[in-house]
């Protein structure tokens, strides 16, 4: 038997994974700050814009989907 | 070109050869089919050779220009990564179909009629149905019969679109068509159909997650990417098709959400990156269709990437829901590894393939100012990485350990795995390959400071919106349970025609059984045997004169029976009535 893999069985790796997560996130906001902008449209030159977008999209995304969740969803065996 | 065989032939002749080869043969057989068929692909120079004359028009085999040779070089590409994922799998049904199925979709586009074309897009409807069919379940049998028959009322409307156009034209070559005219209706419709333009797309997501694990990614490779090449050559900077497109990338990801089976959602992403192409014709643009041809050819890649890892699962598990999985990182890294090279390139992350074809196509619609379709896009672009690039890795391999313990799968399908994300890296590293044989010149640098960061914020913190909210336990939980689409409406829909017509016309059907088949004739026979009685009987009944005596009546009727008409008479009416009826006849004519 292959020896399995198993690192994040331990909490202390999750964590750290995390943590690093979480400083890549701090990381881009800063780095972000100190990059040349050419967009199209001009909230693209505002900084950190595509953090803030990218948050709330898929913040809405979830909650879109569980309401739209409530109206579609149908036992498995619906067409049976 | 003597020297040379059409690709298409290479697969499809080849393919029937097949099940008359055993043994490690066939595996070598089957891979050099592809390879020949890439190798002519590298000499075929652009012009339009093949040429075969019929019934006073010109069937034209080969059409080769730019556009028509990255999709060929893709699909031989793909071939082969698919051929070497099924080279274990022990059906020559499979083997058969998938190749015709890959001959037809390099004829599609390198089919410069609409004859030609017409032939090898029902040819990959109905070679591309047996891969659903050799999974041979009831689910499977079910949507395989769904998918032919939306597939076929799909080839009708391009057939009836090409019947119109020929007519109009009096030509059967075809270029581009633009939205112009019941003809061009008819097309973009049937080629839309094969695109999964909404609402014709939810075939899509019935047929492939029921499809077989190999037959999947071929599946996901040709039939939408064929269309996308077919819509790119006919319908240009339609700008319908920008709105289609938008709408095609943001719905799906909704559904994938929901979804339970991996590989549904593998499918409502691939129509969410569709729209991404179908948005970048639309836009029409150099770099917009740059961009949607490039990001074509990327995507082959990654979502075969994508199908073969979760299919590597379904293979060793025998399991594809998310809720019957976890934890197989454990005792399947390669796999999950090439299952995260896959989601990092759909999520269009710097340094893997997605990066550096979709944000031609989102870069073309900022140029041309279009705003709610940009914002739909990159809104997009942040629910892809939720869905397809954390939810679909996460979900199978991290997450609650689901206690199954697998090993990796066969060293074939690893093989085939490796070299799909060696292009996925590849391409991103080194894009100038890709870029010189698009159709236009490029003039793109995906890679600036702006660019980067930009994309890389978009998809971080669209990962931290993950991560909070499965942490604070907000996140839908999967389960099993189906998601109505737009399918509900040929699905009940077929039922409850079904069930009308069934009712409407089997009641018509039992009334007249009653009456014409057996009362009246009943009746007819009595009448003949007992005339008067019948008569009276009749008479009684109709009237109400129930005191009426039979007995009174006797004296002015003749005994029954007894006293018919000579045999002679009814023959002399009978003639005497044809004869009428030719004179009439003879008169009126």
């Amino acid at each position: 038997m292959k020896k399995e893999l198993k690192i994040f069985d331990r909490p202390e790796n999750v964590k750290k994974f995390l943590t690093a997560f979480y400083i890549s996130l701090v990381v881009l906001l800063i780095v972000d700050l100190f990059i040349p902008k050419h967009g199209d449209f001009p909230w693209e030159n505002i900084p950190d814009f595509f953090a803030v977008y990218g948050f709330v999209s898929c913040v809405s995304l979830i909650f879109i989907a569980k309401i739209l969740r409530l109206l579609i969803k149908r036992d498995e065996n619906h067409y049976e | 070109m003597n020297n040379l065989i059409p690709p298409p032939a290479i697969l499809i002749v080849g393919a029937l050869f097949v099940p008359l080869i055993k043994g490690k043969l066939k595996s070598a057989y089957l891979l050099l089919l592809p390879v020949l068929a890439f190798v002519m692909l590298l000499k075929m120079p652009a012009g339009k050779y093949w040429v075969v004359h019929v019934l006073d028009y010109d069937l034209i085999f080969g059409r080769v220009d730019r556009l028509s040779m990255v999709f060929g070089y893709i699909f031989t590409i793909i071939s082969f990564i698919g051929v070497l994922f099924a080279l274990k799998v022990e059906d020559d049904l499979q083997h058969v179909s998938a190749l015709v199925y890959a001959g037809s979709a390099i004829g599609v586009t390198f089919a410069g009629d609409f004859f030609s074309l017409y032939i090898f897009w029902e040819l990959m409807a109905i070679a591309s149905t047996f891969l659903i069919l050799a999974r041979r379940t009831k689910a499977s049998q079910d949507a395989a019969f769904r998918y032919i028959l939306v597939h076929i009322f799909g080839g009708l409307c391009l057939l009836a679109g090409i019947i119109i156009y020929i007519q109009n034209k009096g030509t059967i070559e075809f270029s581009y068509i633009g939205l112009d005219g019941m003809a061009s209706w008819f097309i973009f419709i049937g080629i839309g159909l094969n695109a999964a333009i909404p609402p014709l797309h939810p075939w899509l997501q019935d047929a492939y997650p029921e499809a077989t694990v190999t037959g999947a990614v071929f599946m996901s490779a040709l039939t939408t990417k064929s269309a996308v090449y077919l819509m790119a050559r006919t319908f240009p900077g339609t700008e319908l098709l920008i709105y289609i497109g938008a709408l095609m990338t943001a719905i799906p990801i909704f559904y994938a959400v929901l979804e339970n089976d991996i590989r549904r959602v593998l499918a409502y992403s691939l129509i969410n990156q569709v729209g991404f192409m179908m948005c970048g014709i639309g836009i029409g643009t150099a770099l917009a269709i740059n961009g949607t041809v490039s990001h074509a050819f990327c995507h082959i890649l990654y979502k075969a990437l994508l199908f073969m890892s979760t299919g590597s699962v379904l293979y060793m598990t025998g399991k594809i829901r998310c809720t019957d999985l976890g934890g197989l990182y454990k005792t399947m890294p390669l796999t999950c590894l090439f299952c995260m090279i896959g989601a990092a390139s759909i999520s269009a992350f710097p340094l893997f393939s997605g990066f550096v074809s979709k944000s031609m196509i989102v870069s073309a619609s900022s140029h041309e100012k279009l705003v709610a379709v940009w914002l739909i896009l990159q809104f997009a672009s942040a629910g892809v990485f939720h869905h397809a690039g954390i939810k679909v890795p996460f979900f199978t391999f991290f997450g609650h350990d689901s206690g199954i313990r697998t090993k990796e799968p066969p060293l074939n399908m690893l093989l085939a795995m490796g070299i799909a994300a060696f292009f996925c890296v590849a391409i991103a590293i080194f894009p100038k390959p890709l870029y010189d044989i698009l159709p236009y010149p490029v003039h793109y640098v995906p890679y600036t400071g702006a660019h980067v960061v930009g994309q890389l914020q978009l998809l971080m913190f669209g990962a931290l919106a993950f991560c909070l909210l499965i942490l604070s336990g907000y996140y839908p939980p999967e389960m099993r349970a189906i998601n109505l689409d737009t399918d509900w409406f040929y699905r009940k829909g077929g039922r409850l025609f079904n069930n009308v017509v069934d009712t409407v016309l089997n009641r018509i059907n039992a009334i007249s059984d009653r009456l014409i088949a057996r009362a009246i004739p009943v009746w007819l026979g009595r009448l003949s045997r007992t005339p008067v009685t019948s008569l009276l009987t009749l008479y009684v009944k109709a009237t109400g004169k129930k005191d009426l005596v039979i007995e009174d009546l006797k004296g002015d009727t003749r005994p029954e029976a007894t006293t018919l008409l000579p045999m002679g008479v009814p023959v002399l009416i009978s003639i005497v009535f044809l004869f009428s009826l030719f004179v009439l006849f003879v008169f009126l004519t």
